[in-house]
């Protein structure tokens, strides 16, 4: 793989490709169906080959992280939802994974247990989205369409949880907004009942599909070695040999109960990725199903009585000591105690590692709010992994690498 | 988690770097000019073969703090799943630190955005140029300087009409 850096304006270009006369630019992008977001790239073709590719970022940028040192700690929840809006659950559970390491809050084990069982439902609906754009840009039309119905099952879920669909919000500092009720449970059993056989149909349908094999193996490949030098994490390290997966080596929520397998293979192109993320969604299937056969009884939020967690309305209209513990909570001047301390926390989210960097100032917003964004970390990987490929490939590569460009650009 | 060897080791290494722990993090501040041997050591001699996240924090109005900027350098290591905090302070007028492209190529975007965010120089990035705004801005936003509103460069924001174009 070329290492050779990615210049716009070289110092000296005289032998650069730009140079030479039979080479031409073409803009993909900024609005392109197959960038599925809002992202650019400029690539330098001679003929159909790809000879660099200079992405243009920056088209979404919101200041998320600047808003994140205003709003209090259960406001940025939202702000969460719209970084990877592919599995928003999974980003507030980083969040609030991260909030309650700075806070030292330990949750309660009916928490944990639902935030790990959505967390895991949302690995399932990014996944489902990231290889059925993949088939639909290699022109699998109807694998998309397998693929966009189960996501469809997966929304209906969220929505009997907490009532929003594609923008869930759903968890606090301390607990989640709602506990889950029978009717959700029932739905995600029914969920983990029809589900493995799209999964099969969607194997069949793609996995030795001439066409799909032929542009996706061998294109794109990443090697272990520059995986790791280039920061790869989740699925896309994974593929390239890189066992590493943040719910086995460093067990957050609930992860340690239960059995399941980190998913790895060892060619690094989009063709293992994609098979990556199929056996993943088995895993986490597994995950759940043992999730809610386990799923402890008792309380779902902290005690209001250690002032950590938002107590339900139920609490605030009927007890004083729900009236006295939401004020406390949501008024700027009071809210949580937060140590004059920095922070880190990280889960493994469908797209690879995604945490947290806070710093607590003692007030009612953190300090500094770092997301440590996947999309970005592997879209940097996109033109070393593009080089020599052809203008077709471009696609599949980016599709492969799952970029969300509202949590790229932030 | 961290082996305790392994901050041993380090602290051996380096006798200027100050260790502390919180919720099970293990942080180590060194001064600016040992930064590149500290994470050397550390990727080479420690396996920290994964570079994780490089950000900053300006400290302009954090209590009791002595630097105008934090640097942040979040490292893990793949095999035995250590991590470790490194962290160095830079001071205004022309805050700098040396890059470490030249030990994880992954640096780059992230070094580019603390560059674009907070204005602090990468000696020896080798593509230094702004990443998620555009290149004619001139304030570095994530600065405590700089208002949540911005500085009216949304309502100056040169339109081009089509006759123009």
């Amino acid at each position: 793989m070329a290492t050779q850096e990615t210049t716009l304006h070289p110092a000296d270009a005289d032998d650069r490709p730009q140079q030479q006369d039979y080479v031409w630019t073409l803009n993909f992008g900024p609005q392109h169906p197959a960038t599925h977001t809002t992202l650019r790239l400029v690539l330098l073709l001679d003929g159909e080959r790809v000879l660099d590719a200079v992405p243009d970022i920056g088209y979404l940028h919101s200041g998320f992280e600047k808003i994140g040192e205003h709003l209090d700690y259960n406001q940025y929840v939202t702000v969460t939802d719209r970084m990877n809006y592919i599995s928003p659950m999974a980003n507030n559970v980083a969040w609030h994974e991260s909030v309650e390491r700075l806070l030292g809050i330990e949750l309660t084990p009916r928490c944990k247990y639902i935030r790990t069982i959505i967390a895991e439902l949302a690995r399932i609906s990014d996944h489902l989205l990231c290889n059925g754009a993949v088939g639909l840009d290699t022109g699998a039309f109807t694998y998309f369409l397998y693929a966009f119905y189960q996501r469809e099952v997966l929304y209906d879920i969220f929505e009997t949880l907490c009532g929003a669909r594609f923008t869930n919000s759903y968890t606090r500092t301390g607990g989640v907004m709602y506990d889950m009720t029978p009717l959700v449970v029932e739905k995600i059993r029914t969920f983990l009942k029809t589900f493995p056989k799209t999964l099969d149909d969607m194997d069949r349908l793609l996995n030795r599909n001439r066409i799909f094999v032929d542009r996706t193996r061998g294109v794109g490949i990443l090697t272990r070695e520059e995986a790791i030098n280039r920061s790869a994490s989740g699925p896309i390290a994974r593929a390239s040999g890189v066992a590493r997966d943040l719910r086995k080596d460093e067990p957050y929520l609930a992860y340690a109960d239960f059995d399941f397998k980190v998913c790895c293979a060892q060619s690094g192109d989009c063709y293992a990725r994609y098979l990556v993320r199929m056996a993943e969604m088995r895993e986490s299937l597994k995950i759940v199903a043992q999730a809610l056969e386990n799923l402890p009884s008792g309380p779902v939020n902290v005690d209001i009585g250690e002032r950590t967690a938002l107590p339900t309305k139920n609490q605030v209209y009927k007890t004083i000591e729900g009236t006295i513990s939401h004020f406390e909570l949501v008024m700027s001047n009071r809210g949580f105690e937060v140590p004059h301390e920095e922070s880190y926390a990280a889960i493994e989210s469908p797209n690879g590692e995604l945490g947290f960097y806070l710093a607590g100032d003692g007030t009612h917003a953190a300090y500094r709010a770092r997301c440590r964004p996947p999309s970005y970390i592997h879209f940097s990987l996109f033109p070393a992994l593009i080089r020599g490929h052809t203008l077709s490939d471009v696609v599949a590569v980016l599709g492969s690498l799952n970029i969300i460009a509202a949590e790229l650009d932030r | 988690m961290i082996q305790p060897e392994t901050i041993a080791a380090f602290l051996a290494a380096f006798p200027a770097a100050v260790h502390s722990e919180f919720r099970g993090q293990t942080r180590v501040v060194v001064p600016v000019g040992s930064l590149i041997e500290a994470l050397t050591f550390l990727k080479n001699k420690r396996k920290f073969d994964l570079l994780v996240d490089v950000t900053a924090v300006d400290y302009l109005n954090y209590r009791d703090a002595d630097h105008r900027y934090g640097l942040v350098y979040l490292l893990a290591a793949v095999d035995t799943s250590e991590r470790i905090t490194v962290r160095t302070f830079v001071d205004d007028p022309t805050p700098t630190v040396p890059s470490v492209v030249p030990l994880w190529e992954g640096a780059n975007w992230m070094e580019r955005e603390v560059w674009d965010m907070f204005g602090i120089r990468f000696e020896g990035h080798p593509d230094l140029r702004r990443i998620l705004l555009p290149e004619e801005f001139t304030a570095h936003p994530l600065r405590k300087d700089y208002p949540l509103q911005g500085r009216g460069e949304r309502h100056n924001f040169p339109v081009l009409h089509r006759a123009e174009g």
